[in-house]
């Protein structure tokens, strides 16, 4: 750690300040009150201060500090107090001389003086022009410029501020500040600084040393000692605080585990068209190796684990009612999905185009989270009751990078399902939902997404921005999506999600992406942050 | 979502009112488009001095929106100024244009339709409109012309009968638009080969040993689809009467593209006229198009449910209205509505977009907001995001900080700075990355703690920091081929190794995680001793002599789960590092 800003008052080590130390200790002993100005006047004004200030320290000495402006002369100024004013000096010249040509003075008393004196002489008739020449007229002369610039020598000061003025501006004289400082003994003076104990050690407790023993003052404008800790990462700090809202409410955790998912769960499961704009190139990362996924089919072991992590939910909700569980059939799942959008189905006129089973096929990064929502809703259709699923995880864009997007990031995603759901019911949710992060105003905006209808924007109200500002997506999922898994038509889903990144950037007041989420991210940036606290402002 | 320019003054006299910026905004909002600019506050060079435009973004299924036309009737309907029009086929003079296809176009692209416009009356406003329209279809329904392409001419200068052919590139004759030179379509390939504007749409048909091309009964060129239409036949503001052919792959696509130009012009003209189309060979034989509303039956109580409301059917029919439908309650069934959706709907599939349209004519945030749900289930979170919190939170108390680097790397990164070597069945690789950055999917958590360091140099040493996180690997026993796997990763970059210290971490973790520390022998002695131990491993990533490989004891089975030690020197140089490094990595879902 650098010396100095932290811990105890450091006792300087220089030999040179520390004799300043000694010498005001010394002086003080004879004389009392000091001054800085008239007692040290050849050390400098920091050097004093610092001894002062460690003095004062330990009450040995108290101190006033006055500012004062000091008047001091120019090098010209003092050729003058020693040599005479150039008036004075063109008088003199002419009185040895009798009489000078004017084009012979510059000789005799040197051209500076000779251009100013000559005004000032005849100004003050000492001297007057004869033809060509220069002669007396007065006899004897008073030098004033010469006696004021020596009274200022002495006394450094000058009452009359208009001739101060204009000796300023004939650049005769300059103006500093001078700070000095009036010493006199404090309740601890002594002669010398006494020996200090840093720090109460096991030893003088121990030797009873403590008793007596001259404790250094300790610096109380410094911050403690640096604590080297461990942090963890703010994103995920703000990722932890969602999921804490998530679990409130009784959601239960989805099971993200993969990066690549087919175009079947990505997108035709969720009723977006294979000619859809987010599939081209420049939106979606295709997968080159390996390159095609098998049709859909059980996932034993995922399986397993949402039985497992909805085994609390089951008991609470057991009755003596024999539940009907219907497998799931994927086979019929893939018609359904490939019917729906090429000649319609479930009541829907469907898209109505050749449906591609290589397409549905080919492996993508997944660009969203909810192609893991509908593979867990697709699992809800084995036995449909009411259910609340969440996920917060990585999910991938072919974006071109910039301030605002990078090619990953956390989409925070949330499923309802249940029976006899409304539109004005999801507001009310994400009210509530958005009231935990201290957004208490929200409007609906009708939009368009493929796999929900309606589709409406969250709007929260920025304080700080003063308007409106889109802060997430909602919607109901469609009967294109929901009814091919064999959800009953009557079961309705709430979808909503915002991304990660968003939030923590308002949050953390960071204007760049890749400041948070990356390798760039700086390290004072992760472990300086405060604790996430989203609902406080 | 695409964004259309219109003239404000014009919009506000076509909508018979004035508006404040906030004012036109909060229409938009409740329509559900978006006003992203209203020029006429903009202090940009381009802006001033011009007509003030407003800048609204369109659903991108919003295709009958995609012209000031489109935008003026709809929010003229929805503000109940007018009732959308009924599109109706007017019965031609004489007998009705017709163009036959050839077999031959299923080699290339197999379908047309189009429709004549008699009487059109063109302003130079009109006339932009007309063909910004038709780029704009073809930029989003149309996937850049791929799918559909559109070809509008001057009737009069042409005469039907009309063919639609496909014919070898060379047979095929005519003077491009805007162009005086006559070229075959094999040079114009080339002549437009460097072209900004149409270069982009040649690969469609270029490889193709036929070309689609449509003819006149005097053999003139109408067009070249999907490229350029022939200048011949061009459309003027003096253009009396249009012929729009229209062609395409997608049969479905083709009659929406031509419901959307008929919707959004036919108001400037006298009649619309059918095309007849003849195509035995593949049934698409007909009249085009058709512009009959289709019908569909939508439930009351659907309607009243989703939406929280109880209105009647015939309330429920006026507010429908206001969205361009023109609904009835049913005669036959007082539970339904009949509803016949207009051509310019074709974002109409299902009676939940009918819902839709309900609930924005009501006002979305008017509808009550109440909760209905009264059921609630049991929160759970996922097992290994338990595991991972776990790990985290011991690291970072441990005083080592949490980083996030991103899950894509180069290929360089993962294998050849690490001196690993890729054995091409591990890693999961990218088909279309836009960068040589985001190659791969990670296949472990060094390269992204390497780079976090990297940027960090700066920084007073020991830099400790950690990531858990995902890596992915191709597996094919899964059905999406690949898996994620959960690791834990730490470093340590100084002055000296810090070998001690990653080892010291991998204890600590360990006793958090409950593994006990035995020795080599126990462990390779006894598979049911649950611990773990280390083993000194030769490792190409590490140093020779300074790498241990982690091996653990878990439920009967032995694992090894990690690598720890300190960096060869070739891997720092790679990474651009000053000081030795130490790092640990293990898999964590043996824990689960």
């Amino acid at each position: 750690m650098a010396g100095g800003t932290r811990g105890p008052v450091p006792v300087p080590l220089e030999s040179h300040s520390a004799n300043v130390t000694q010498d005001v200790l010394n002086l003080l002993d004879s004389k009392e009150p000091l001054h800085s100005s008239d007692d040290f006047p050849t050390i400098p004004q920091p050097e004093i201060k610092a001894a002062l200030d460690r003095l004062a320290s330990r009450s040995m000495v108290e101190y006033e500090t006055s500012d004062t402006e000091e008047v001091t002369l120019t090098a010209e100024a003092e050729t003058i107090v020693a040599d005479g004013s150039h008036e004075y000096k063109v008088w003199d010249a002419v009185k040895q001389a009798g009489k000078i040509p004017i084009k012979e003075l510059p000789k005799i008393v040197g051209a500076d003086s000779a251009k100013v004196g000559q005004g000032n002489a005849f100004k003050n008739k000492w001297i007057k022009k004869d033809g060509d020449s220069l002669v007396l007229v007065a006899n004897e002369v008073q030098d004033t410029t010469r006696d004021v610039l020596a009274g200022i020598k002495d006394t450094k000061a000058l009452s009359d501020t208009k001739l101060l003025n204009d000796l300023k501006k004939r650049k005769l004289v300059t103006l500093s500040k001078v700070i000095s400082y009036t010493v006199k003994k404090g309740p601890k003076y002594a002669k010398e600084i006494p020996v200090e104990v840093t720090d109460l050690t096991a030893d003088m407790i121990a030797s009873g040393s403590w008793e007596s023993a001259n404790f250094k003052p300790y610096n109380f404008n410094a911050l403690g000692a640096s604590q080297g800790a461990g942090a963890l990462h703010p994103l995920n700090k703000v990722r932890q605080e969602f999921r804490n809202i998530f679990f409130s409410q009784g959601f239960v955790e989805m099971p993200t585990g993969h990066f690549v998912d087919s175009g079947f769960w990505n997108f035709d499961a969720l009723f977006v068209p294979q000619q859809h704009p987010a599939r081209d190139m420049q939106d979606t990362f295709f997968i080159s190796d390996p390159v095609k996924a098998d049709k859909p089919r059980a996932d034993p072991d995922i399986d397993a684990q949402l039985d497992a992590m909805e085994a609390g939910s089951r008991r609470l909700f057991a009755s003596d009612e024999k539940r009907q569980v219907k497998p799931r059939n994927y086979e019929q799942y893939f018609k359904n999905i490939k019917e729906v959008h090429q000649d319609g189905a479930f009541d829907s006129i469907g898209y109505r185009y050749p449906w591609s089973e290589d397409e549905t096929l080919r492996l993508v990064l997944r660009t969203h989270t909810t192609a893991v929502s509908t593979w867990v809703l697709h699992r809800l259709a084995e036995d449909p009751r009411p259910a609340r699923y969440f996920s917060i995880d990585r999910v991938f864009r072919n974006e071109t990078v910039d301030a605002t997007h990078l090619a990953e990031f956390h989409q925070i995603e949330g499923v309802i399902a249940d029976f006899g759901l409304t539109l004005g019911g999801l507001m009310k949710f994400l009210e509530t939902f958005f009231s935990r992060m201290g957004i208490d105003n929200l409007r609906f905006k009708p939009a368009y997404n493929p796999y929900t209808e309606p589709s409406m924007e969250i709007f929260g109200w920025h304080g700080g921005l003063k308007k409106w500002v889109e802060i997430g997506n909602s919607g109901m999922f469609r009967p294109e999506m929901l009814e091919p898994m064999g959800l009953p038509k009557d079961m309705r889903v709430y979808g909503f999600g915002l991304g990660l990144e968003r939030p923590t950037m308002i949050k953390y007041g960071v204007s760049n992406i890749r400041d948070l989420l990356g390798h760039k991210v700086d390290l004072h940036f992760i472990s300086n942050n405060a604790a996430v606290r989203l609902e406080k402002n | 979502m695409p964004t259309i320019a219109v003239d404000k003054a014009a919009l506000y006299a076509a909508l018979e009112r004035e508006y404040t910026t906030e004012e036109f905004d909060e229409l938009c909002f409740e329509f559900g488009i978006e006003l992203d600019e209203d020029t006429s506050q903009s202090t940009k060079p381009e802006d001033v001095g011009k007509p003030p435009q407003l800048k609204i973004e369109i659903p991108a299924n919003r295709y009958d929106m995609l012209c000031f036309e489109g935008i003026a009737l709809n929010l003229r309907v929805f503000l109940g100024r007018e009732k959308l029009p009924e599109w109706k086929l007017s019965k031609p003079a004489g007998e009705p244009e017709t163009l036959t296809i050839s077999e031959e176009t299923a080699k290339i692209r197999p379908l047309c339709s189009g429709v004549v416009l008699r009487g059109i009356n063109f302003t130079q406003e009109r006339y932009d409109s007309f063909i910004a329209l038709q780029d704009k279809l073809h930029q989003n329904l149309a996937r850049q012309r791929t799918l559909v392409s559109i070809g509008t001419h001057d009737l009069d200068t042409i005469k039907g009968p009309f063919t639609y052919e496909a014919l070898a590139p060379e047979q095929i004759e005519f003077i491009p638009l805007n162009q005086k030179q006559k070229m075959n379509a094999k040079q114009l390939m080339e002549f437009y080969d460097k072209d900004k504007h149409l270069g982009r749409y040649l690969h469609i048909i270029r490889d193709s040993p036929v070309y689609p091309v449509i003819y006149d009964s005097n053999r003139t060129v109408l067009s070249l689809p999907p490229i350029i239409n022939s200048n011949h036949s061009k459309i003027t503001l003096n253009t009396k009467n249009v012929l729009i052919e229209i062609t395409a792959l997608d049969k479905t696509k083709v009659e929406i593209v031509n419901h959307m130009l008929v919707a959004m012009f036919s108001g400037y003209t006298e009649s619309i006229e059918p095309l007849k189309i003849v195509s035995p060979h593949n049934n698409e034989s007909r009249e085009a198009p058709d512009l009959t509303p289709r019908l569909m039956q939508v439930e009351v109580d659907y309607l009243n449910q989703v939406t929280g409301l109880n209105y009647t059917p015939e309330e429920q029919s006026k507010l429908l209205e206001r969205m361009g439908h023109t609904v009835t309650p049913s005669k036959s069934d007082s539970k339904l509505l009949d509803v016949s959706v207009p051509i310019n709907r074709a974002d109409i599939l299902h009676q939940a977009d009918i819902m839709e349209d309900f609930a924005i004519a009501y006002g979305f945030n008017n509808l009550p907001r109440v909760y209905p749900n009264k059921s609630s289930a049991v929160a759970a979170p996922l097992p290994i995001n338990n595991l991972g919190d776990i790990v985290r939170f011991e690291a970072a108390a441990a005083g080592w900080s949490e980083v996030m680097p991103l899950i894509l790397c180069s290929h360089e990164e993962n294998f050849e700075w690490l001196n690993r070597k890729d054995d091409g069945k591990t890693a999961i690789k990218l088909a279309n990355p836009k960068t040589a950055e985001y190659q791969l999917v990670r296949t472990s958590l060094l390269p992204g703690i390497m780079k976090t360091i990297n940027s960090n140099r700066h920084h007073a040493v020991p830099i400790k920091v950690f990531e858990v996180s995902d890596v992915g690997f191709i597996d094919m026993s899964q059905e999406r081929k690949t898996r994620n796997e959960r690791h834990f990763a730490a470093a340590i970059m100084g002055k000296t190794s810090g070998f001690e210290q990653v080892h010291g971490l991998l204890d600590r973790i360990m006793l958090m995680l409950k593994a006990a520390f035995i020795t080599r022998d126990d462990g390779l002695k006894n598979e049911k001793l649950e611990g773990y131990w280390i083993e000194e491993v030769d490792d190409p990533t590490f140093l020779q002599g300074h790498a241990a490989a982690i091996k653990i004891n878990i439920a009967g089975k032995r694992h090894t789960i990690g690598v720890f030690g300190i960096l060869h020197p070739s891997v720092l140089q790679k990474f651009e590092l000053p000081y030795p490094v130490s790092t640990v990595e293990i898999n964590l879902e043996v824990f689960l």
